[in-house]
């Protein structure tokens, strides 16, 4: 274990005095990401430069022993980048650099300090973009994607994160480089890179991402659809599937929901429906209309009170801004709220709400939803006072149910914001200890020391067994400006 | 049955004697040779859950995939990584071969749709990752390692795919061409918004597969032109029973940049946009593999140059590590996939 001086001296040594923060006025913001429900001061920062820089403080921290924790913009939801008080906090901000785009091949070579939004914008003037879209995309970061497994609202039809890498380099905890995947759709041997993509930096340091790019959709549209029960607008979703249409985004909304983003962005929601549902079809022009024309169909056999299909690609954005805008628009009428993430199967969709329902009466708290309707993935956010310590405790009981339902109805803690250290004793929940050992020999056979975000994602046995049981905290989000899912 | 396969496991290692997992036999002749006490999965068989609403299926090892493909065209949806049967295979052949068809560049790969498993690892452990949901980022992603992984790393039990929708239209068009033509052709094809589901190209002919909603294929269709072409084309290039397939000679599978020149003397067959390569060549190993990293020995006689390419020193290392972890005894199919392992 170093000491905050010999950890500053060793990296001085091959680092200039700008990319070192060690005095708390410069590490202060850097004590927590999107979760600040968990602070914690990091003994020093570090923000290299290049991979030479990047390799040397891996190999320095390998031989003083002490902990390393990747960070991109810090914008996780899940505390993945909370910092060590006894280590580096790697900051991968400075690696900015658009390696290369090759349009012929559909690929671009970039940094994983490169914003997300940043790739597509690279990307358009040859027609192509990067699919995945978290609703942070203005901010977060491609290494961050790449840690969480991102996923956005197009990822029904379009993938996740892990679906659009085709290859990372970087360095192993000890400093030694390794390439995973590369620019050809196969690779020899394991399918390492499916490990390292969802890891939350526990694996592998990334110094360079290379992903796919695809064709922009030519035209899209968007319908909004009203319906007078939550349960009739889930139907309406298995109804559009069964149909054989996979939209390139399906949304759902509750009346709570709808009502605090009206008053937010005035996005045009029908503020009587129970549920309205966005579905969105893009493509060739001919496959937009004929797919609009197939869902509206559906919709209004499935009893829909209410549609809209966007007319313009202005009306079309501004649909789906108060989507992107539910998180802050939540946060406007309360003083904080509570996102969950838990994944289940569709169909048990009714009788999850219904229980979300139920506790809203036994906690005598507020809790709007948003929903992936299309891939399953919920985001009920409990409204709370984090200055009322009784509120506070009912809002951690709560969330502790829901999630513990999501997994009970064949579904998990998580879909796509990461375990990090806020859902790490839920991990107790949703596996056995067979499996968490497993994954623990995963982590040592790539980081035999255990010092890259140690502590994240998967909780030690000792630690299931003196939880017992889950235990949630609460957390409320920076960046309120951000859109988020 | 699961209590069988634990215990005929655990039983394996406690004596250290090699197992060679096995369903149709229908991959027999993927990878290395394989070697060890047969452990035949076809007894644990039969499709667990499907809701077609919900775009996921699980099934059991020892499904003929046939089985599992017919019950998902009664809903009209398909595995949409096109898998080669090569003759009786099962879903866990199928995921642990990893090996995709026609449809891959534009779908994905095997990889691509499993969502879970339940896999029994080298100690006989019963264990299960990932799940039946679309979206999963809890724990690491286990499941998609599996997929590729020739049975080293435990027996795959059961598999929760992601399935998709069959497209209502598809239509096959034929071009004449040569190679470096086609490849441009593929190409600019990919970076166009066109519902193209899979391209081949051999012997001066390009074949394109376009699929989606019918206005749209036929839209697309124009814009392409040639010839129309026989569906069937795409089932003899995916179960290799095509002319070029046959012979004695060796076979390559060499996976590159969809845009890579592959500078070798041989007869080709190109798919996936470019980026999957057919060679059967008299060059040896080392040539093949000095040309194009990847490349695989598919079929021949002699696979002592081993059937994969190398990995380089710090992914030979992890390899051997994650085989550790999940077979202490080192007696799941070993060597299948590297000799050392």
């Amino acid at each position: 274990m170093g000491s905050r001086l010999s950890v500053v001296n060793a990296l001085r040594g091959f680092l200039p005095e700008r990319a070192i923060l060690h005095e708390e006025e410069d590490t202060r913001p850097y004590e927590c990401d999107g979760l600040t429900a968990y602070r914690q001061l990091p003994m020093v920062v570090a923000l290299p430069e290049t991979e030479e820089q990047v390799q040397r403080i891996l190999k320095t921290c390998f031989s003083l022993k002490i902990p390393v924790v990747p960070r991109g913009a810090g914008t996780g939801l899940s505390g993945g980048a909370l910092p060590p008080g006894d280590g580096v906090l790697l900051s991968m901000a400075k690696f900015m650099r658009p390696v290369r785009v090759d349009p012929v091949a559909r690929i671009a070579v970039v940094q994983p300090g490169v914003r997300n939004a940043a790739i597509s914008e690279l990307a358009a003037p040859h027609g192509l973009y990067y699919a995945p879209d978290p609703s942070s995309q203005i901010a977060c970061t491609i290494g961050g994607n790449v840690a969480e497994n991102s996923g956005g609202v197009h990822c029904l039809k379009y993938g996740l994160t892990l679906h659009n890498v085709l290859g990372v380099r970087g360095f192993t905890a000890a400093g030694e480089p390794i390439t995973l995947g590369g620019e050809a759709l196969d690779a020899p041997g394991y399918d390492l890179l499916a490990l390292a993509i969802g890891s939350e930096g526990m694996l592998m340091v990334i110094t360079e991402v290379t992903v796919k790019l695809l064709p922009k959709p030519q035209a899209a549209r968007v319908i909004m659809a009203s319906f007078a029960d939550v349960e009739k607008a889930g139907d309406a979703v298995a109804k559009i599937i069964a149909a054989g249409i996979i939209p390139a985004g399906l949304e759902m909304m509750d009346k709570p929901a709808t009502r605090a983003v009206e008053e937010f962005v005035g996005a045009g929601y029908d503020l009587e429906a129970a549920a309205i549902l966005l579905c969105e079809s893009d493509g060739s022009s001919e496959e937009v209309e004929d797919e609009i024309a197939r869902m509206k169909a559906v919709l209004e056999g499935a009893g829909a009170t209410r549609m809209t299909v966007s007319a313009s690609e202005a009306e079309r954005l501004r649909f789906w801004s108060g989507r992107k805008a539910a998180f802050p628009a939540v946060g406007r009428i309360s003083p904080d709220y509570y996102c969950m993430d838990g994944t289940i199967p569709r169909k048990r969709l009714g009788e999850v709400l219904t229980f979300i329902g139920e506790l809203e009466k036994k906690y005598r708290l507020r809790c709007p939803n948003v929903f992936h309707a299309g891939d399953g993935n919920l985001h009920p956010l409990i409204l709370f006072d984090a200055n009322d310590p009784d509120e506070l405790d009912r809002t951690e009981r709560f969330a502790a149910e829901v999630l513990e339902k999501c997994v009970a109805v064949g579904g998990t803690i998580t879909g796509e914001h990461g375990v990090g250290v806020e859902k790490i004793n839920q991990m107790c929940v949703q596996f056995r200890p067979d499996e968490l050992e497993l994954f623990h020999a995963v982590k040592h056979a790539f980081d035999p020391a255990g010092l890259l975000n140690p502590g994240k994602a998967v909780p030690t046995l000792a630690r299931c067994a003196e939880h017992g049981r889950m235990r949630v905290h609460g957390g409320k989000l920076p960046h309120p400006e951000l859109p988020r899912f | 049955m699961i209590e069988l396969f634990q215990e005929r496991i655990r039983e394996a290692a406690a004596r250290g004697a090699a197992l060679r997992f096995r369903g149709g036999g229908s991959k027999d002749f993927y990878g290395n040779a394989p070697r060890g006490e047969v452990l035949d999965t076809r007894g644990y068989a039969g499709i667990v859950s499907y809701e077609p609403t919900e775009l996921v299926v699980t099934a059991r090892c020892g499904t003929p995939l046939a089985e599992l493909e017919e019950a998902l065209a009664r809903n009209f949806q398909i595995l949409p990584f096109e898998p080669p049967h090569f003759g009786a295979a099962t879903l866990g052949g199928c995921v642990a071969a990893g090996l995709s068809g026609p449809r891959r560049a534009g779908a994905g790969g095997v990889r691509d749709f499993v969502l879970g498993t339940r896999v029994i690892d080298g100690r006989g452990r019963d264990l299960r990752f990932g799940g039946a949901v679309m979206k999963n980022v809890a724990g690491y992603d286990v499941s998609r390692v599996l997929a590729g992984s020739l049975g080293t790393l435990g027996l795959i039990a059961e598999t929760s795919l992601k399935v998709l929708p069959r497209p209502p239209c598809e239509r096959t068009l034929c071009l004449e061409m040569g190679e470096t033509d086609a490849i441009a052709a593929m190409n600019r094809w990919g970076g166009q918004p066109l519902p193209v589901s899979a391209t081949a190209w051999h012997a001066g002919r390009l074949f394109v597969r376009l699929s989606g909603a019918e206005p749209a294929v036929h839209a697309a269709a124009h814009r392409i032109g040639g010839e129309n072409a026989d569906q069937g084309f795409w089932k003899e290039l995916k179960e290799q029973t095509h002319p070029f397939f046959a012979g004695p000679a060796p076979l390559w599978r060499i996976s590159l940049p969809s845009t890579a020149t592959l500078d070798l003397a041989g007869e080709k067959l190109i798919e996936w946009g470019g980026a999957l390569r057919w060679l059967k060549t008299s060059a040896s190993a080392d040539e093949v593999r000095r040309a194009a990293q990847h490349a695989t020995l598919f079929r021949a006689g002699d696979k002592s140059a081993g059937a994969f390419s190398p990995l380089d020193a710090v992914n030979a290392r992890l390899h051997k590590a994650l085989k550790a972890a999940f077979d202490p005894a080192g007696i799941l199919n070993p060597g299948r996939l590297y000799a050392d392992f």
